[in-house]
């Protein structure tokens, strides 16, 4: 029987990324958040240099505020495959008084984090920091390159970005440059589901329908989990079947109602969506320009 | 799934935006949410319309002043399949974008205003398209609706750029004409009873009749190498493959291949991916090879099958589009990146630049600018193995690097 390998395009890609950061740049890391996306990273970088193993580490820029499934999960991944993980925490910061916390209804660490990654970034050196951002997120990332060259301040100069032909991708830096890479750039968040599914990738149990406590704020459901997410005295809480369609930091995190408990589901949900991924993140909302804003400041 | 990318030209205010807010609307890939947004921005404006263009336009800069100014890369998708539409900025100055977002797409859409016709722009995005071998073309002539659907002007449109066609150089490409109005959806999704006239397709369902290639195309195989593989486990203490993307044709066990540029003369062991063997790797897919002998292969060298071996020289000519700010001067040395292999590049001769307006070539220059495309001659350091990019795209072309700035300052294509 002849046995044909198949051209899949947007796994072949992301991998043909994955090996050219690792060729050009000394000290490349994926930035892991326990996310489907960054998931779906390890199993791209895993395929790429098997029978090695992934050769760079995994970083988590940790809020403090993530849901402990995510933790967990992240904690047995790194275990299982042997890999390295490095945590920083954005607590560090809060607490040495170097960044402060926001307060209110809508406080969030999301941006905070900006601080810590790039503390980090220049700690270990790292020349090139893997993401698993994807151009169909937003619309100021859509124009993101697939090498992203960041200055020490992590600023991206958006109207000064390399051309990018072809498969060429040119990793030369200056000394004090970094670059962000963006292996699944032209991946859907259906692309990215689907992908799970086929390839059978274990994720945290958040992504999958169940029962939480939570309570409602401008048409949103949100987590009640009282240390990390700020609740007015009249939001009633109250139990319901839901899952995350993303997840980052639970302040900032809504959930969406769901009866999707298997991957199959989840995929069928996706295709049917009226809805956009970020459309549940409360970030995004405060202002129109707000990723854009946020990406010139160094966040991921 | 599979996914097809098709890149967008035209100049400002063509209606590329509004176009692709089009396509997304019809095809009901606009989310509930984003649909509000652009329902509320149009209301805030005043229009008695969505403009959909407000689907498209990203940065804030962008938006401040009304334009796309760099390539945006828009997603949605049929039962059929998956689309990416790169949607890049009609501005003289940007033409860069344009070739980058070309060089990755197989098919491209070129608006023209049905009420100026064929302008400058025009003639330089199909030159464009034409010397990157794009194969499908589709001119999208757009605002029929401000002509009253006028048969005439879309046949002149379609007259003035077939003469285009005639005097280019790749002469296998497909060029389909239909008359749109983006605005008001004629012809777009949906088929329009403004123009009886046409018979032809709608613009989506040409999308969906194109055959899906990938860009590079079928011609030799070609395998870069892209790293080494040694696990450093004790298990596979002799382990020892090459991983690499493959380009241009299959490869199976057992073919007869050279490596470049040592020459040395080897077979194909195994074809592996993840744990799996193969007897046959399909091109365009990301695999790792090991070989017969034990030969010494780095980063930078070319797996080809013994039988197809690309020329050599330490002598390149080819055509540039020059994409940086700083002129590429005459004399003066650039890196070359040829896939995976890196080189240095002295350019010693620019023999002429294009002038769009008349598509004449002029005598020979001093410098290329920005947006220029010239006709060039290099020098090399090393030797180099190579395809004309009209066999073998894949290692037809290569990009040159400034070095004192280490920007992407123009892309090649080798005569
Ligand atoms: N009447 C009419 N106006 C159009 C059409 N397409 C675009 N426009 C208008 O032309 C202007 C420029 O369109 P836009 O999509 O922003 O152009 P871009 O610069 O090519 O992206 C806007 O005011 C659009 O509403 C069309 O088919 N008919």
């Amino acid at each position: 029987m002849n046995r044909i390998l198949e051209n899949n395009p947007l796994e072949n890609e992301a991998i043909h990324i994955i090996r050219e950061t690792v060729a050009q740049f000394e000290k490349p890391v994926l930035l892991f958040s326990g996310g489907k996306d960054s998931i779906t990273l390890v199993r791209l970088a895993q395929k790429a240099f098997y029978p090695a193993t992934i050769p760079f580490p995994l970083m988590h820029i940790d809020t403090g505020h993530n849901f402990p499934e995510t933790i967990e999960f992240r904690d047995r991944l790194v275990q299982e495959l042997g890999l390295e993980l490095i945590v920083r925490n954005v607590q560090d910061n809060i607490d040495s008084g170097r960044v402060m916390e926001e307060k209110g209804k809508y406080a969030s660490r999301n941006i905070l984090q900006t601080e810590t990654l790039l503390d980090a970034i220049e700690e270990f050196g790292f020349d090139a920091c893997i993401g698993g951002a994807r151009r169909d997120e937003e619309k100021a990332r859509a124009k993101e390159r697939v090498f992203s060259v960041r200055d020490d301040f992590g600023q991206w100069d958006e109207k000064n970005q390399r051309p990018e032909v072809f498969d060429m991708l040119n990793g030369n830096i200056d000394h004090g440059q970094n670059v962000r890479v963006f292996p699944i750039s032209n991946w859907t968040e259906l692309d990215v589901w689907s992908y799970i599914e086929k390839e059978d990738i274990e994720i945290p149990s958040i992504y999958f329908a169940h029962k939480r406590p939570v309570f409602e704020r401008d048409g949103l459901i949100w987590s009640a989990f009282d240390d990390y997410v700020y609740r007015e005295d009249d939001e009633q809480v109250y139990e319901k079947i839901v899952r995350f369609r993303t997840v980052g930091d639970m302040s900032c995190t809504a959930a969406v109602e769901s009866n999707a408990f298997t991957i199959s589901d989840v995929v069928r949900e996706i295709r049917s969506s009226r809805i956009s991924e970020r459309g549940a993140r409360i970030d995004d909302k405060r202002s129109e320009a707000a990723m854009e804003k946020r990406k010139q400041q160094g966040y991921f | 799934m599979e996914v097809l990318k098709i890149v967008t030209a035209g100049s400002v205010d063509d209606g590329k935006s509004t176009l692709i807010g089009r396509i997304l609307y019809d095809t009901k890939s606009l989310t509930d949410d984003k649909l509000e947004a652009i329902e509320k921005k149009s209301q805030s404006r005043g229009y008695d319309y969505l403009d959909f263009s407000l689907a498209t336009d990203g940065l804030v800069a962008e938006r401040e002043q009304g334009i796309t100014i760099d390539v945006a890369h828009i997603y949605f998708s049929t039962d059929n399949r998956s689309y990416i539409i790169a949607d890049t900025p009609g501005h003289v100055e940007y033409t860069r974008n344009m070739v980058t977002g070309a060089s990755t797409s197989q098919a491209s859409v070129i608006l023209v205003d049905a009420r100026n016709g064929v302008i400058e722009q025009t003639k330089r995005h199909f030159f464009i398209n034409n010397l990157l071998r794009v194969k499908d073309i589709i001119v999208a002539v757009n605002k029929m609706d401000l002509v009253d659907f006028d048969e005439s002007k879309f046949d002149r449109i379609r007259s003035d750029v077939e003469k285009l066609a005639a005097q280019a150089n790749y002469k296998n490409q497909s060029i389909t004409f239909i008359p749109v109005s983006a605005l008001k959806g004629d012809n777009v999704v949906y088929r329009s009873e403004n123009t009886p006239w046409y018979t032809g397709k709608t613009l989506m369902e040409h999308f969906e009749s194109i055959e899906n290639q990938d860009v590079y195309e079928t011609a030799d195989a070609r395998f870069p190498i892209q790293s080494v593989i040694r696990p450093k486990q004790a298990d596979y203490h002799d382990y020892r493959a090459y991983a690499g993307k493959l380009y241009g044709n299959d490869l199976s066990v057992g073919d007869e291949v050279t490596i470049l540029p040592s020459m040395t003369k080897t077979k194909i062991k195994e074809i592996q991916f993840f744990g799996s063997t193969y007897d046959t790797a399909k091109r365009g897919s990301s695999l790792t090879l090991s070989l017969e002998n034990d030969v010494n292969v780095s980063r930078g060298d070319t797996i080809v099958r013994s039988e197809s071996i690309p020329r050599s020289g330490k002598e390149l000519n080819a055509t540039i589009c020059w994409m940086d700010r700083n002129p590429m001067r005459l004399a003066s040395r650039y890196e070359l990146q040829h896939g995976t292999n890196k080189i240095m590049a002295k350019i010693k001769d620019i023999k002429s630049v294009l002038e769009v307006q008349s598509n004449q070539q002029s005598h020979s220059v001093d410098n290329l600018v920005l947006n220029d495309i010239g006709t060039v001659s290099m020098q090399l350091n090393k030797t180099l193995f190579f395809d004309s990019y009209a066999k073998n795209k894949s290692t037809g072309c290569f990009i040159l690097i400034d070095k004192q700035t280490n920007t992407t300052a123009g892309v090649g294509f080798i005569e």
